[in-house]
């Protein structure tokens, strides 16, 4: 329970997946520049990431990995160099799948996060963490609690920023570093913020 | 006619300063920050990037007649999944170390936005030539700009470029220190708003 714990507080701050990972910078930067719209992102981000996760692991761990096999018979297969086309694969279908379920059982939700999913398929942050997950070795639970915690990490980035950024358009920005650069310098100082969080350990 | 006024010229060397990927589309941003806190590894990871992306570019456009619309997203992941796996083989078996220390990133060029960017809106509506130099060209240009932060991070952050010790020893004797600064994740953040600035007013004038 523990280690669940120091996953979760881990993924959020210190080694947070955007600030310390920079995954998921094109949304991010594309997306924070209006307070809502990087809500509903941060919110379909943290849902897919909580639901691509696990079903990575399981499909990783019954289907790629050396021995994972076992099960019908082939203990000396190993297709773990398949898991990045696999893994984009389960992701984008995912995806695709939400978007139809969430379109006929629930059009409110469909509105607030029907835009951003196809964009979800090609977000860095999502296979990142399905990545990360299998080289970290994380169990099922712990894959779990990593996929949600990551996804909340993300969303709690984007929304601090547009925050910024809606306070920056009073700003006096130098010429040449507005919009950009200015994301950048802003981004950095944020991770350095969230850093600071390195000192609490369970 | 001169090479340099040339179409085929223009393609491939637009993206390299002007219209770079990184600092002038805004684009690939992701794993331009987390590879360049050493020289070595960032020109690995261009290297890596521009063969995915000449390669992709030149498949897609040599199809681009034969997939349909609808389903061309699947049909580009596809393509550049497979390429980036030959990749990521190609660099466990000769370059171990560095493939280790590039960890997921080698992987995360499939959702690098760069390559599918250069694939909806060039490689879908050029012929194969013009897409293999534009790719290339962009793959420089995001070379370019790992590279510039590599040498910022390394130098300053471990006095080093490809790990041999580049600032000398008296200047630690006269109290210098290391930037320690630098190889954490905000100091690429805060170079790479830098280079922006220095990239947008230079190409200003």
């Amino acid at each position: 329970m523990e280690n669940l714990i120091s996953i979760f507080l881990n993924s959020v701050f210190v080694g947070n997946i955007l600030l310390a990972y920079f995954l998921g910078m094109c949304s991010f930067l594309a997306i924070s520049s209006n307070m809502e719209p990087a809500v509903g992102l941060g919110f379909a981000v943290t849902f897919v990431l909580s639901i691509t996760t696990p079903i990575n692991w399981l499909v990783y761990h019954y289907l790629l990995a050396p021995g994972a096999l076992t099960w019908v018979g082939l203990p000396s297969v190993d297709l773990s160099f398949l898991k990045f086309i696999i893994f984009i694969a389960v992701i984008a279908g995912i995806v695709q799948a939400l978007e139809m379920i969430i379109d006929r059982y629930s059009p409110p939700l469909y509105m607030a996060l029907g835009v951003f999913l196809p964009l979800i398929a090609v977000n860095c942050a999502i296979l990142g963490t399905s990545l990360f997950m299998v080289e970290r070795d994380y169990n099922f639970m712990e894959s779990v609690v990593f996929g949600a915690s990551s996804g909340m990490g993300w969303m709690l980035a984007i929304v601090t920023m547009a925050g910024i950024r809606k306070k920056l358009r009073y700003a006096d920005v130098p010429e040449g570093l507005e919009g950009f650069g200015i994301s950048m310098i802003v981004t950095g100082l944020m991770a350095m913020a969230f850093m600071l969080f390195s000192g609490i350990t369970l | 006619m001169k090479i340099t006024r040339t179409k085929a010229f223009k393609v491939f060397s637009n993206p390299i300063w002007e219209r770079n990927p990184i600092s002038g589309q805004i684009l690939g941003i992701c794993s331009a920050l987390a590879v360049t806190v050493q020289l070595k590894t960032a020109i690995v990871m261009g290297l890596a990037l521009t063969f995915v992306l000449a390669c992709s570019n030149l498949s897609i456009s040599l199809m681009r007649k034969l997939i349909p619309r609808n389903i061309r997203i699947i049909v580009e992941l596809t393509i550049i999944a497979t390429l980036v796996i030959f990749a990521d083989q190609v660099l466990k078996a000769f370059l171990y170390d560095i493939s280790k220390q590039l960890s997921v990133f080698v992987g995360l060029i499939i959702t690098n936005c760069i390559i599918l960017a250069r694939a909806e809106t060039y490689a879908l509506g050029n012929p194969p030539l013009l897409s293999l130099l534009d790719g290339i060209g962009n793959g420089l240009g995001y070379s370019q700009i790992l590279i510039t932060v590599a040498v910022l991070r390394e130098l300053l952050g471990a006095g080093k470029l490809f790990g041999f010790q580049v600032i000398p020893n008296f200047f630690y004797a006269a109290g210098y220190e290391n930037m320690g600064f630098m190889v954490l994740a905000p100091g690429a953040f805060i170079a790479i708003g830098f280079i922006v600035w220095l990239q947008k007013t230079v190409s200003k004038e």
